[in-house]
Parts: C-alpha cells; structure tokens; sequence
C-alpha cells in the first residue's frame, strides 16, 4: 500500500471524481441455528459529498446491516457477504487488509449510534472517549487529546464543556449523550458519516435539535451523510433523497419530495397513508395490513406482495428489479426508481 | 463517594451484631452440655460443675452472656478456652498459618483463574474454550476433599514431589499443594464468571462503537474489554478471602496443616464454646472488611455506582 | 411526530441494539409484531413464549439431555434402590469379602465395584448412598427456595424501611460460610438424621436466593407492565403473583438448580468430617472418609463412591448452566 492514509489536518486529497461512497448489488446473510437469514439482498446506493441520503425502513428491513457493512463492523461469522461490492472514493472496501480499513473507520467514515448511553463505555469519562479518537489516529498526548475534547464539545455546544469533560456518560442527559455521539463522529473531520437512528431514543423536541446540529455541521464540512431512520418526518427537512427499504432490498428510490408527493411503490404509499394527518381528522388511520417477512423465509416473488392491495400472479413469481420510473410522456425522473411491475399505476394513485 | 462509604460502614454494624449474637446462641443455646463433655465419661461433682460455669458465665442468662462477651471483645478479650488457653493465644498461633495458605491460594486463583477466562472468553467456542469450560466443570463438581486426596495420590503416592501431608506449616513451599487445591474451587468460579463476564461485554454496543473509532484491537481489549469485564469478577474475588479462611476447614485436615481450619475443627467437636465463638467472630470481622473493600473497589471501577 | 409504525408507543426507551438484532430471526421479532398488531398491556404472551422458547432450545442441547436423563436415574435410585442391586449394602463379611478387588464380570452384582475395608459391597452402597443425597439436595433446595424466595420477593416488593430490614437478616446469615455455621448447628445434635442436615442446611442456605430474587423483582418492579397493572388497580397480591413472580422467577430457578448440587457436595463434606449423616445411614461422603485408611492399597474404595458423587454435583450443575442458558444468555 503506497497511499497510506495521511494522519495529519489535510485531509483532502487528491480529487476523486465519482461517488464518494458506491455500494453495488451488497448481500449479506446471517447463519443462524434455523437457517440462513437474508438480511440484505442486493442493495445498491450511493452518496457524494456534502450529499444526505436517508434510508428508510421498519426494523428488520436490512437499512442497519448495510450500515454496519460499510463500516465494517458486522461480526463475520455469524455475518456473511456473499456477494457485492463497497467503494469508499473508488477504493474496493470489501478486499481491503483489515488495519487499513480501520484507519478509515473513525477519520474517514464515522459512525452515530441509535442509543447514545449503551453506545458510550460507561466507565471511561466522555473527555477520553473523545480523545480515544485522536491518540489512536494522531497519536496525541493525553493533554492534546484532552484539549481537542473540550474544543469538540464546544463544537457540539455543549455548555460548560471545560466542566464536563470528567465526567462519565450517565451524567448527561439524552440530547447531551448524543451530542457527544456526534462529535466523537465529526472528531477527525470524516468524508462521510452514518448516522443509524440518531434521534430515536430522543425526545421530540431534542430530536430536533439535534438533526439541525447534524445538518449544519455536514453542511460546514461538506461531508457525506447516510441517516438511517424508520421516522419520515425526521428525513423530510434534511434528506436530499431518499431510499425505501423492504426486507432487504431498495424497493424504491427518489429525491425527497417527489417522494412524498408521488409514491411510486405500494409500500412507500402503504407508509405515508400511514402517518396521522390533521385535515383527516377523525377518520381511522390507515395501517398496512399483515407483517414483515421473516428473513428466513422470504415469499418468492416481490417479497411484499403479502401485504400488497395491488399484488397480481407476477408479484408472487417474479422479483421486481428497480425501474426507472417516468412521466406518461416518457420524460425521465431523475433519481427515481420503483422495484414494482406496477409503479406506474401507483405514481398515478390518487 | 464519602457519604457512600458511611452508609456502607453503618450498615456493616448491626451486621456484625447480629452475626456474632448468631453463631453465639448457635454455640451456646443448642442443646449438649460443653463442661459435663469436659470430664468425657466421668461422672462429674454437680459443685465443680457449679464452679466451672460460673467462671465461664454460663450460669448467666444468654443475653448476659452475650453483651459480658462483647464487652470483654471490645477490649481485645476473646475469652479462655476450656483448657485454660487464652483464645487469642491460640488464634495467634493458628491464624498466620491460615492466612499464608489463603493468599497462596487466592493468587493461585487470581492468576490462573483470570488467564484461562480470558483465553476462553475471547476465543469462544474454540478448543481451548471447551478445554476450559470442562475442566472448570470438573472441579466444581468434584469435591474439595476428593480433589485433595487425587492431588495427594498424584502429587505424593505416585510423583513423590511432596510429602502427602504437611509436616512444618510454616514451610511455606509445602504449603502449595494444599493452597492449589483451597483455590480450585474459586479458580473455576473465576475462570467462569470471567468468561461469562468478556462474552456479554462483546456483545455490549460500546464494544462496537469503539471498534466503528477505528481504535486498535489491542487498546479495545485492555482499555474497553477488560476494564468493564472485571468489575464482576473483582467481587467475586474480594469476598472470596473470607470464604477461602473458611474453606480451610476440609483442606487443613487432610494436610494436617495446623492452622485456623484446623483448630475450629477440633473445637467444634470438643464443644470448646469459646474457641469456637471466638474464631467464627474474626471470620465474621474478616468477611465484613472485605465485603466493604469489594463495595468501595466497585466504586472505584463503576462510575455509576460512585455518583449513584 | 410520524412513524412508520406506533413502536414508540409501546417501547419508551427503543431496546438498544434491536434493529441490529434482527437477524436473530422469529423469535424476537414475533414478540414485537405481536405488541404491534395487538397493543396488549398484559405480556402473557411474551412470558409463555419465554418458557416455550426455552424448552425447544433445551431439547436440542445435548448437555441438558445428558444431564436430565442422569438426574432421572439418580431419582429413581434414590426410591427404588432394590432396583439396581440385590446385594444388602449393610451385610458386612470381614473374612470373605475383605477389600476384594472390584470384578468387572460380576456386571450388576455385589462384587461388581469391589468390596470395603468392612466387607460390604461398594456397589450396593453407591446405589444405597444415592437416597441421602437425593433427598438432602432435593429437600434443602425447596426450603431454601420457598424461604429466600419469599424474603427477597417481600423486600424487592415493599422496599423502603421493609427492605432495609429484611436485607440486613439476609447480610446477617450470608456472614456465615455455609459449611462453618451447618458445623456448629449439627455438632448440637448428637443423634443426626437426613431431616437434621436438611433442616440445618435450609436455615443457614436461603440467602442467596433471597439475594437473587430481591434482585430480579427490584428490576422486574421497574417494568412498563408493572406500571400498568397498578395502574389498573390491581392489588397487591395481584401484582406479585401474577405479574411480577413469573418474570422474575428464572434466575431464582437457575441458581436453586445449581445450588442444589452444592448442596449434595455439603451433605458429603459434612459426613465427610463425621458431622454430617452417622450410621446406619448410607452417604457417600461417610463412605469416602472411611475409605481413607485403606486408600494405598484399595484406591477402588474411595473411587466409587466419590465418582457418585461428583457426577451426581455435575448432573446438577450442567442442568443448571443449560436452564440459564436457554432462558438467558446474558443471565449472570
């Protein structure tokens, strides 16, 4: 390896023209004691800087397992990647030797964790967690590391930071916790970051706070942002598009507010008539009707044709690919695709 | 942290009251004559008798008996045994012997037990795992005093390496054998409970944030793994000094080492009331300190409990 | 804000690490569908599917198999020791059967195991030896369940002043090593049955269980069922039995089943230091402490009865360790 990942400030190289991160036709599988469980089956997406993509699906729906595929943080075995490929600035991750692909995690993609007090060590204060990251990368002093902690939380506006980098996770509240989440992520400035769920395990009105903070912040260094979240209100104001998910596969595609104006796919359909709507005021909410497949034993077919009001005897035999999705006069939709034999009468569904 | 420790030693008070008035009414109110024992098959004069129970105080009610006790302890008064003896002299004899044999057996513990935890913790499923989980299996289910007369066959009858019982208790290089089997049992909890410990901490989601820092494995396992995967194990080690003094017991009859386990067990058998009292109550005051020990250390590992 | 379904609803604090768990397959995600479609408070459901889930997943483990079929054996030798041998372990022939080597072609008969330093067949006496120690482990684990199970459900439950109160007693008892305190209670007695070890070791052994299970109701009382049941208004015994008892029942069973085996090595170790079961009883650890004399040149006397012994503890102990196992992996 000649191009060792520099550890100083200038973190930009040569230019790279091309998706930051490219993810091709990715499967992943778990071995389980009741069998092979597909968790993702051929996913394809990709960010570019300074790009927000949001992932959205239910739980089980593989939006995390990508995640930590990319980061490469899946336990392998019981995980397996049969097939696919990752590109990180056209570099294939997947072959990559295992200590250059840790000098990427953390400096060049980070990663926010869902559930900040079972993701922080709860026995080490915040202010070295926060400088892990640079005496492991950087290999700084303690006082440095300790220093650039502070200057991190400031970052993260985490008021009296000079008081409170002693102190252990548990001290914090919720917002705060996550905020440090954040700021260990942005520590050396990454070209990209995954944040799975950021806001979840938040309250309403922090969630939005801290969205902002991670909008703004992604904005200021350009970076690439991967938010994965089953909430669609929390993707509308900073996602710049969006990807559906659906038992392990993309099942639809498109730039953030054609989406919500016009769902190309039952499901994507099936989850906005789903969400309570003032002007519809009492009447009953629509709900999806049945359950996700297990992972063991996904239909044949279009794996949500179960649930599907639109199936027909091709959805139960037939995988749909993802297709371009068009206007009636042929004009193409930038960005759109819908994995339904369907989707142009879902597009016109109204 | 102050105030935690107040609570802790105010808590430890009536704990100690109420152990030492335990094992005094256990002594005392059960039923068998300890000064008609005294003169074995011999009818005994009612009047010696009298006498004899009046210098013990045992014509005394219990309570008497028991505040007279404590009063005299508060002093540094264990009392006289039966033959004379002052309790403390004997305990002073038997206790220095007893507790070399404890610290060999609990750094035997330490050691061995963390080392093969470890290995089979971060390798589970592996041989060596299995190798460790069998082996620890074995001799938890094997009692101590068959365990001992295996270690005595092998290590004495067949090997010749020692004498199969110990002959100067103060030799300390023939106390190993009896330490090594003492700490077995512990060794396996130890082995254990470290394993069990490492395995739930991998799975734990700080674990994977650390690996998604890009930290070296090397720092993820000494500075992340390890550091909270002893917290549980430190417990268990810290109340188990106590437990080995007691565990001597068994150990210190077969090897004939003359200490503390030695001395009870031939007091309890002789009924000798005040020798019996007398060690119980230091091993009371032992477990008590080393329980508070094991509760101020986990504070010291767990933030969460220091700021609690 | 909108969900894509009502999962919050029901799960204040999201489970860390569910997303990332789904793999698991069925199981965990059959449960939260289940409080999906049906938003049922009382969580019988899950509680059964608990127990059921770890019964399929004991059957498949080897270990429990070997270990409950072993425990069946032992039980069955315990009742109907007749069974297994015709040989009176009691009859002693010092001239004849003096220390006669073991006969591996007398399969099943007197002489199989060799004979004793008093010319009784050591067969019949592990056969015979297995009811004592059957039954103290049995007998002691039942009092000291119903006793520390009680004590530490009254003080995880009621708390507060209740609770200092009973954990103090419990600090009390724990401060006397099990085999020290059995000594000096047992050594009162100078006649010794099965029922005084029994006794003795239930009274001195309930505080472990109390621990775990004050522990395990302290945890299960913060429940959102819990919650919603004395909401409900249901009463105190209500609450307790139904539903706290049952969830924080698994880890008392877990150590009760591992205990039970410490026990029977107790038993042993008691007779073993003659303060524990006396003749005419028959124990193996009075077997295996009058096999001392003889041990140079009639290994075979202690052997048998220690083997007994020890696999007896360790059908125990593996039972145990595969119950946790299947109930909850990360228990302990």
């Amino acid at each position: 390896m000649t191009t060792a990942v520099d550890t100083g400030t200038s973190r930009r190289e040569a230019p790279y023209e091309g998706p930051l991160l490219d993810v091709r036709d990715l499967h992943v599988e778990f071995v389980t004691r009741d069998g092979v469980a597909k968790a993702v089956n051929g996913v394809s997406y990709s960010v570019a800087a300074g790009e927000t993509l949001a992932v959205l699906g239910e739980s089980g729906s593989g939006k995390s397992v990508t995640a930590q595929a990319i980061m490469g943080i899946l336990d392998m075995p019981p995980a397996r990647i049969p097939r696919g490929e990752i590109r990180f600035r056209g570099e294939d991750m997947l072959g990559m030797d295992k200590e250059r692909r840790r000098r990427i995690r953390g400096q060049k993609i980070a990663m926010i964790f869902q559930d900040a007090l079972s993701s922080l060590n709860p026995v080490l204060t915040v202010g070295f967690q926060l400088g892990e990251m640079f005496r492991a990368h950087h290999k700084s002093s303690r006082k440095e590391a300790k220093e650039k902690a502070v200057e991190l939380m400031e970052r993260v506006r985490i008021p009296a930071a000079k008081d409170r980098v002693n102190d252990y996770p548990h001290q914090f509240s919720g917002g705060m916790r996550q905020r440090i989440m954040i700021a260990m992520a942005l520590a050396l400035e990454p070209d990209l970051i995954i944040a799975d769920e950021p806001t979840t395990a938040l309250d309403v009105t922090v969630q939005a706070q801290v969205m902002d903070l991670l909008a703004e912040l992604q904005a200021e260094f350009n970076m690439g942002l991967i938010l994965i979240t089953h909430d669609l209100g929390v993707v509308a104001d900073v996602a710049d598009k969006i990807a559906v998910m659906y038992a392990g596969r993309i099942v639809e595609t498109a730039p953030v507010h054609e989406l919500y104006a016009r769902p190309a796919h039952p499901y994507t359909r099936g989850l906005l008539d789903s969400i309570p709507r003032l002007d519809q005021k009492g009447q009953e909410l629509y709900a999806i009707k049945g359950l996700p497949p297990n992972l063991l034993r996904i239909p044949p077919g279009c794996a949500f044709n179960p649930r599907c009001p639109r199936a027909q005897a091709v959805c139960r035999q037939e995988v749909p690919e993802l297709f371009p999705v068009t206007e009636d006069d042929g004009t193409e939709l930038a960005g759109r695709g819908s994995a339904c034999f369907f989707w142009k009468e879902t597009l016109h569904d109204r | 942290m102050g105030s935690y420790v107040l609570r802790r030693v105010l808590q430890m008070i009536p704990v100690f009251f109420g152990t030492t008035l335990l094992i005094f009414l256990m002594v005392y109110t059960l039923p068998g004559d300890p000064v008609s024992a005294l003169f074995g098959d011999k009818a005994a004069d009612p009047a010696v008798v009298a006498s004899i129970k009046h210098k013990y105080y045992l014509d005394q009610p219990i309570w008497k008996q028991y505040l007279h006790y404590m009063g005299n302890l508060f002093q540094g008064d264990f009392g006289t045994s039966f033959t004379g003896r002052p309790v403390s002299d004997i305990m002073a004899d038997a206790f220095p012997v007893t507790i070399r044999l404890a610290l060999m057996a609990f750094a035997f513990e330490l050691v061995f037990g963390l080392l093969l935890g470890l290995v089979s913790g971060l390798k589970r499923g592996s041989i060596q795992d299995t190798l460790v989980l069998v082996l620890t299996l074995l001799v938890i289910s094997i009692p101590v005093f068959v365990l001992a007369y295996i270690a005595q066959t092998v290590f004495a009858t067949n090997l010749g390496w020692v004498t199969p019982t110990v002959q100067n208790s103060k030799d300390l290089s023939q106390l190993i054998l009896p330490a090594v089997v003492l700490g077995s049992l512990s060794l396996a909890f130890v082995a254990r409970l470290t394993r069990t410990s490492i395995g739930e901490n991998l799975r734990a989601d700080y674990m994977r944030t650390a690996v998604a820092k890009g930290l070296p494995r090397r720092t993820i396992v000494t500075r992340h793994l390890l550091r909270n995967s002893l917290i549980p194990v430190v417990t268990f080690l810290g109340t188990d000094l106590g437990a080995l003094m007691g565990g001597a017991i068994v150990t210190e009859g077969i090897f004939n080492v003359q200490g503390i386990g030695n001395v009870l067990y031939r007091a309890i058998n002789q009924k000798e009331g005040p020798t019996v009292v007398g060690i119980v109550t230091v091993l009371v005051i032992v477990y008590l300190v080393a329980s508070l020990v094991v509760d101020l250390l986990y504070a010291v590992l767990d933030p969460r409990i220091r700021y609690a | 804000m909108p969900d894509i379904h009502d999962e919050s609803s029901f799960e204040r604090h999201p489970k860390p690490g569910v997303d990332h768990l789904d793999y698991a397959g069925e199981q965990g995600m059959a449960v939260e569908q289940e409080t999906l479609v049906e938003p049922d408070p009382e969580k019988r459901e899950e509680a059964r599917s608990l127990w059921g889930d770890a019964w399929r997943d004991l059957r498949r483990r080897p270990i429990f198999l070997i270990s409950a079929v072993l425990i069946l054996l032992l039980i069955v030798m315990a009742i109907f020791p007749g069974a297994f041998t015709d040989a009176d372990p009691r009859k002693a022939d010092l001239v004849n059967d003096y220390l006669k080597r073991p006969d591996w072609t007398d399969f099943f008969g007197a002489g199989w195991f060799g004979y004793d330093g008093q010319g009784r067949s050591i067969y019949a006496r592990v056969v015979y030896g297995a009811r004592a120690s059957i039954t103290v482990g049995i007998f002691v684990t039942a009092i000291v369940t119903l006793l520390g199970g009680l004590c530490g459900m009254v003080a995880g439950y009621f708390g507060g002043p209740v609770d200092a109160l009973l954990s103090r007693i419990i600090d009390i008892f724990f401060g006397i090593p099990l085999l020290l305190g059995a000594l000096v209670l047992l050594n009162a007695f100078s006649t010794r049955t099965v029922w005084t070890v029994v006794v003795a070791l239930g009274v001195l052994g309930w505080t472990q269980i109390a621990r775990v299970m004050r522990g395990a109701v302290l945890t299960v009382k913060q429940a959102d069922y819990v919650m919603a049941g004395r909401a409900l208004g249901a009463g105190t015994g209500r609450l307790m039995f139904r539903h706290i008892l049952p969830n924080a029942v698994a880890p008392v069973i877990v150590v009760a089943t591992i205990a039970l085996g410490g026990y029977i090595a107790t038993e042993a170790t008691l007779s073993f230091l003659g303060i524990g079961l006396q003749d005419p009883t028959i124990s193996w650890g009075i077997d295996i402490s009058s096999a001392q004399k003889v041990i140079r040149t009639a290994p075979y006397v202690l052997f048998f009865p220690a083997a007994a012994l020890s696999i007896t503890v360790l059908a125990f102990i593996m039972l145990g360790d595969a119950v946790r196992d299947a109930l909850d992996p990360k228990l302990r």
